[in-house]
């Protein structure tokens, strides 16, 4: 998820607000080292072969005299929460965010090992649980999303390896009897005078009684061993081998499996419902209505395993009424949009757009955008265990979540218990994309009922509530739906003379927590991050939010996955349109006010051999540039259409996402997010609705991009020692429209609907 | 109640008969390395093998493996092909959010099995049945190359 850019700067601003909104204590950070902490101990010695991993970083059993803390520290810059060191030299660093799939649970332990000059050998990462400690720096609260996990937590992670290093040098400096500033350190051991040295791990008892210093120095990049090094991800192994656990494979003792049969509209109520045979299918255990998203009702089936459950469900009769309900119809919405998009919204910037009507040439474009469902490999699932009742009520979630903390409340206030009672024990997930942050918590609620309503039945057992693959589409929480209208007037040089656009799109952040900030007279950022920059163009800026009875969230790179396409495929059509080679234009644009973009984008044109190299007969090239979560990707495309299929074959990528932590990763996350914004141009890549009811249900109608589609690429990225930008999401938005403008090279034709058709 | 050849061994799973073979490992024997994606047979992450025919664990119910031999993630580095394609998966760092990984592994070990030398078409034709939504297609490519470089 993303939230607006230009609310970046006022981050620190923002939980306030939210918190207070959200009444909530859990993810508030205490400003003192008083609060929040005790539970824990830095450099946790482990008792001869009893760590546990399972018990980490919750160790109040095996607790320590807490070390002595100086005031002034936030829970975040301590290495009490983040830092373990066992005897044997294994360093165990805490995450902050979600591990699903972006690497931060191996770029976040190499940040704090590079200052703590750890053997990196000897490193691994955990995931935090919902914890004050755990809050995004920038963001004030636990959140994995904005591709902040490195940008926001980069000085986090260095300081925090940086005290943990003094604290060892410390505790060696009192064992020789000498000033630390004599020693120094290399891969996990001080090292004195005539090269005598001490392991970390025969250090950590008597460091973590060393007062934490305040002030750290940080290392000059230049120094740098582990970060910039393309390294492997500590959880490959497990990844490759079936023994990473996820969410879904969590399992307790006694545990049932529920699934839910949910409206088929959003928000509708049972009617009648006939549970007979469902009761009959051998395993299942109970079966009762239950509340689902959007004040509906569903009917919950658990029962020994979910084969069995999904059966039971199978075996459900029931009617709905939807009579007080919104029944959405796709074909109409867009006839909405596009009438919407006629017409000047909520204004987000003006200029003056009088030159329109006598500018030499004209571009008139409507562009449009389904809905798209994120679909992660892992379907929805939380597992909840509730132990004890009244005010004692403990309650225990596991699941992947990028929001640990809406869950928490989210859970404290359907189980009728207070936030501090509820743990939210955060899993490796099977990816997310967005669906693992939703405000609403809608599957961590939904899964809460059942727990709740399973007691109520006599099975005081954990309830796995699991969403089949069809639930998962048909469930909402999509990428809006969006139309574009563009009157862009210019002359023969290309100089943009008037360029009047309209956005129509529902608003992500309406009616939820994040309204407050995300909403700024009545306009979602989100909506139209990426508009206009870095080109400077007067642009008339509108927006509409209409209002759908289908929810929707932020999807992998949010308003770019829209707003990138438009701009990028209009700019190129301008350029089309006076004769002018597209890159030398959008060059001259740059200027000299853009240099990333710049250098971005001739990185990819230079590595790519546009201009320079012969395409085979039939292809064309496509070009298009874009920043997101403060990272400019550049996309150079090599594709063909043959009898109407577009075919992409090759991929040049420039990134400028400043300092490149682990290249090995971001070369990753830049195949990954251009596969899926492939993904996005592929016909059958669109959520539609009929009569209130989501027309697809699986991958047989639901398209994804698959092995075949995925082109050759290569990565390349600008040096710099520039504070590290986001990762996650940047390289998904410029893909679409590099493809694009490669068709229109050989077709003459921009498409201008996603996904694109068939001819 | 039936037995069923898993890895090797004979395996008593009391599950009825219909029972796809994915739920039968996943819930009532506990091995979670075979992973549930869609239900349906259309995204491969359940993949297991049969006889050494890559199968969809999801959509084939235990009564139809009786007598046959159930190869799955858990077991598949004591064949060589195995070993190598999990070597190469590590080495070329394919995995992102890796749920879709044991699948993918054992599709391409499947594919090796029969193809010593697969080339980038045989990989496009044999692994489109493996969604990956992070989009690890290029590594997949190239793990697979390698470890048929290193079996050759």
């Amino acid at each position: 998820m993303h939230f607006d850019s230009a609310f970046n700067g006022l981050a620190h601003q923002l939980p306030k607000g939210l918190l207070a909104r959200m009444e909530l204590g859990l993810d508030t950070a205490p400003t003192t080292a008083s609060e929040g902490l005790p539970r824990r101990s830095f450099l946790k010695m482990s008792v001869a072969s009893g760590f546990a991993l399972g018990a980490f970083p919750l160790m109040a059993g095996a607790q320590d005299a807490a070390p002595v803390t100086p005031v002034g520290l936030k829970p975040y810059e301590q290495p009490a929460a983040f830092v373990q060191i066992d005897k044997d030299g294994t360093v165990t660093v805490t995450i902050n965010r979600l591990e699903f799939g972006q690497g931060v649970l191996t770029a976040l332990p190499m940040i704090l090992a590079e200052e703590l000059d750890a053997d990196w050998a000897q490193v691994r990462g955990v995931h935090g649980d919902a914890d004050p400690a755990y809050i995004d720096p920038a963001f004030g609260m636990h959140i994995t999303g904005g591709s902040g996990s490195i940008s926001h937590s980069f000085t986090q992670y260095r300081e925090l390896g940086a005290r943990s290093r003094a604290m060892l040098l410390a505790a060696a400096a009192e064992q020789w009897g000498v000033n630390p500033n004599s020693l120094r350190t290399a891969h996990g051991k001080v090292i004195g005078a005539g090269g005598k040295t001490l392991a970390y791990g025969d250090l950590a008892e008597a460091a973590m009684k060393m007062p934490v210093p305040q002030k750290v120095v940080l290392k000059d990049p230049k120094e740098f061993r582990l970060i910039g090094q393309a390294t492997l991800r500590l959880d490959a192994p497990a990844k490759s081998t079936g023994k990473q656990n996820f969410g879904i494979d969590v399992q307790l003792p006694n545990m049932l499996t529920a699934v839910v049969m949910h409206p088929p509209v959003f928000g509708a109520k049972l009617q009648s419902l006939d549970i007979s045979a469902a009761k009959a299918i051998p395993g299942v255990k109970a079966v009762f209505r239950t509340p689902t998203d959007r004040g509906g009702e569903g009917v919950a089936v658990v029962a020994q395993g979910y084969w069995a459950a999904k059966q039971g469900r199978d075996a459900l009769i029931a009617t709905w009424d939807t009579s007080a309900l919104e029944k959405v119809d796709s074909v109409a919405q867009l006839a909405a949009y596009k009438a919407l998009a006629s017409k000047t919204g909520l204004v987000k910037f003006n200029a003056d757009m009088s030159p329109l009507a006598t500018a030499p040439q004209k571009i008139s474009a409507e562009f449009t955008f389904p809905y798209l469902a994120h679909a992660p490999m892992e379907p929805l699932n939380c597992t909840v265990q509730i132990t004890g009742s009244g005010a004692d009520a403990k309650v225990n979630l596991w699941l992947g979540t990028q929001m640990p903390g809406f869950d928490a409340l989210a859970a404290a206030k359907v189980l009728e218990v207070l936030p501090k009672n509820v743990k939210v024990n955060v899993q490796m997930a099977g990816g997310g994309f967005g669906r693992r942050g939703v405000p609403t918590a809608d599957y961590v609620v939904e899964a809460c009922h059942v727990a709740k309503l399973a007691r109520v039945a006599g099975l005081d057992v954990p309830v796995r509530v699991m969403w089949s693959r069809e639930d998962d589409v048909k469930g909402g929480y999509y990428r809006p739906m969006h139309v574009h209208h563009a009157e862009i007037g210019f002359d023969a040089q290309g100089t943009v003379l008037a360029w009047d656009h309209v956005v129509v799109g529902q608003s992500i952040a309406q009616g939820t927590p994040f309204e407050g900030f995300m909403i700024k007279d009545g306009i979602d950022g989100t909506a139209l991050e990426g508009m206009r920059d870095p080109y400077d163009v007067p642009m008339r800026l509108s927006v509409h939010h209409p209002k759908v009875n289908v929810p929707v969230l932020w999807w992998r790179s949010v308003g770019s996955t829209h707003t990138a396409y438009v701009m990028e495929t209009l700019i190129d059509e301008i350029a089309r349109a006076t004769q002018q080679d597209p890159v030398a234009y959008r060059l001259q644009m740059f200027g000299d006010k853009h240099p990333r973009h710049t250098a971005a984008l001739k990185l990819a044109v230079d590595q790519s051999g546009y201009g320079k190299r012969q395409l085979p007969v039939g292809q064309a090239w496509g070009v298009a540039v874009h920043e997101s979560f403060g990272t400019v990707v550049a996309y150079v495309a090599e594709a063909s259409v043959t009898k109407g299929v577009p075919k992409l074959h090759a991929v040049t990528a420039g990134v400028h996402c400043n300092l490149a932590v682990n290249p090995k990763t971001i070369e990753a996350q830049v195949q990954g997010a251009a596969l899926m914004g492939l993904g996005t141009c592929l016909p059958g890549a669109a959520i539609t609705l009929k009569d209130g009811v989501v027309e697809q249900s699986n991958f047989a109608d639901y398209i994804v991009a698959r092995l075949p589609d995925m082109p050759r690429m290569a990565v390349h990225i600008v040096p710099s020692a520039d504070a590290p930008t986001g990762m996650g999401e940047p390289g998904l938005p410029p893909l679409a429209p590099a493809f694009a403008n490669a068709i229109a090279k050989l077709t003459g034709k921009t498409p201008r609907d996603l996904p694109f058709k068939l001819a | 109640m039936q037995t069923l050849n898993i890895n090797g061994k004979d395996t008593r799973v009391e599950a009825d008969a219909n029972t796809p073979i994915l739920w039968a490992l996943r819930d009532t024997l506990g091995m979670t390395g075979t992973k549930f994606g869609c239900g349906v047979a259309l995204c491969g992450a359940c993949t297991v093998h049969v006889d050494g025919v890559a199968t969809r664990s999801c959509v084939t119910p235990i009564s139809a493996v009786a007598g046959k031999k159930i190869t799955t993630i858990e077991a598949i580095a004591t064949d060589k092909v195995g070993l190598a394609v999990q070597t190469a998966w590590i080495a070329h760092d394919v995995a992102q959010c890796g749920y879709c990984q044991s699948g993918q592994v054992m599709s391409a070990t499947a594919l090796l099995k029969g193809n010593k030398k697969p080339s980038d078409a045989d990989i496009d034709a044999a692994m489109a049945g493996n969604i990956c939504r992070c989009g690890t297609y290029a590594r997949v490519r190239s793990a697979i190359h390698a470890a048929a470089a290193v079996l050759a």
